[in-house]
């Protein structure tokens, strides 16, 4: 059971943050060339969705973007307690030699971005793999790090952010929970 | 998702959500069947043993293939040069498998039960059945319905029509019952001397003339014709089975414009299917062969992938 404890950012939060993730892209990179958006299912997905689009508006250029699913490289499938579910990997481009933007909603213990670089290296040799994250929330397992933060939000490891995107979930926001009882 | 069947044993007690779970899951394994490197990290450290007590081409090398693309240990068993040959019980030969640490057991078998034999005396292990007699082969009519679904998409309301000798085939007791559980009508035809006696009890109808059993249908499914069934007097010579049964490019005609050809192998060109139907457009057949590791993947990983309570 997980207990909704507060919401730490609006719609209108999320809107400002991921323009201001784009600015910060848009300048390390000193533009969007050969670049590819890669979301991690799921919300990952819909994030990096919304930062193609914004890229795509301040620089009036179309960025390729495409989704990964990591189930299939996870170290912790024995630790879930559902039934692991793989979903689609698509990377329309080859990744050979491209500058890969990956996206995932939380950064927490590092594995899921472990995993994602595994599948990533399956699928060719990226010239570099830079990582934006709309939440870090702390307590690293890995030495990783991300390029760009949309908000650091310390938690304990009772905690659960929540990051809910109106396409899936109807509405854009995030909240922590607590783990209850129950 | 929870997953409440321990085994792959038959599909006659699974639901429609589980068999389009894994369809779902089997075409996200079919993409990486498109990549450089097809291997994923997903079962290391599992082990499957594939038990094979008859000879099997399809079947024993995509479940070897799926197996390897997810990183699985991989112990091939065969019957000959095994203990077997020197007369060790399947019920033995289990617990050694089990001994040795097997996650997984795959088996194929003469005797129908066999699979079911062994889930019953293993403890841990997962049991697939890779065909057990005239009884079932699931992973056979996943691949099937796989390779159908992706193809034309749901196949609530879809014909199938079923060509053969229905009576031996465990391909076709499994087709039958798995195309009628996704909502598809399938009629037999054939020899009335290789049907069963009672096809309605399976969920199918019967018409002898394949004229009207192909007609407007979405599917055809071709069962093999073995040789040996000639000298036990089923049909009079396997030309004559040809001429009335054999599906040709004038029986596909009857059949929906983009009917899909199907046909579980190893074929018999000018018995039970003609050379230029089992080579032309509409054919699934090789379809087929990628399907079946698809499949297998995503029956190994839904098995093996997770937890397991």
């Amino acid at each position: 059971m997980l207990i909704e404890k507060a919401k730490v950012m609006t719609a209108q939060d999320m809107e400002r943050i991921l323009k201001r993730m784009s600015h910060e892209i848009l300048e390390r990179n000193h533009g969007l060339e050969n670049m590819i958006i890669v979301g991690i299912q799921r919300r990952g997905v819909y994030l990096a969705n919304r930062l193609g689009g914004i890229l795509a508006h301040f620089e009036s250029t179309r960025v390729p973007s495409g989704v990964l699913d990591i189930t299939l490289y996870r170290d912790d499938l024995t630790l879930l307690h559902d039934q692991p579910v793989v979903h689609s990997t698509s990377i329309p481009n080859d990744v050979n030699a491209r500058k890969i933007l990956l996206v995932d909603d939380v950064l927490y213990t590092g594995r899921t971005i472990r995993a994602a670089m595994d599948a990533l290296m399956d699928l060719g040799r990226p010239a570099s793999v830079q990582l934006a994250v709309l939440v870090d929330r702390g307590h690293r397992e890995l030495p990783i790090h991300p390029d760009y933060i949309g908000r650091t939000i310390p938690t304990s490891k009772n905690e659960v952010i929540e990051v809910r995107v109106s396409e899936l979930d109807g509405k854009d926001e995030v909240v922590i929970c607590e783990r209850g009882e129950g | 998702m929870e997953w409440k069947h321990r085994h792959v044993l038959d599909l006659d007690t699974w639901e429609r959500p589980d068999l389009q779970h894994i369809l779902e899951q089997a075409r996200s394994m079919d993409e990486l069947l498109d990549r450089p490197i097809k291997k994923v990290p997903a079962l290391r450290g599992k082990l499957v043993v594939n038990l094979f007590f008859e000879a099997s081409t399809r079947t024993r090398v995509s479940f070897e293939l799926a197996e390897k693309f997810l990183s699985a240990d991989v112990v091939n068993w065969s019957a000959s040069g095994s203990s077997t040959g020197k007369g060790e019980t399947l019920r033995d030969t289990a617990w050694t498998l089990e001994a040795m640490g097997a996650d997984a057991v795959v088996i194929r078998h003469g005797a129908v039960g066999a699979a079911d034999y062994l889930a019953r005396k293993l403890k841990k292990s997962v049991v697939f059945n890779g065909g057990d007699g005239a009884h079932s082969h699931p992973t056979q009519a996943l691949l099937d319905l796989y390779t159908a679904w992706k193809k034309i998409g749901p196949l609530e309301g879809k014909k199938v029509a079923m060509i053969g000798d229905v009576l031996h085939s465990r391909v076709a007791r499994s087709d039958i019952i798995a195309f009628s559980k996704m909502g598809s009508s399938v009629v037999l035809s054939g020899p009335a001397t290789l049907m069963p006696r009672s096809v309605e009890a399976l969920g199918a109808t019967y018409d002898e003339n394949p004229r009207s059993a192909v007609r407007d249908a979405d599917i055809i499914y071709l069962l093999r014709i073995q040789k040996e069934r000639q000298d036990e007097g089923m049909f009079p010579s396997l030309d004559e089975y040809h001429q009335l049964f054999g599906f040709d490019a004038a029986l596909l005609k009857h059949a929906r414009p983009d009917a899909l050809v199907m046909h579980p192998g190893p074929i018999n060109r000018g018995v039970e299917i003609a050379s230029d139907v089992a080579d032309g457009s509409q054919s699934m057949i090789l379809g087929q062969v990628r399907s079946g590791v698809a499949i297998r993947m995503a029956l190994l990983f839904v098995y093996l992938g997770g937890v397991r309570q």
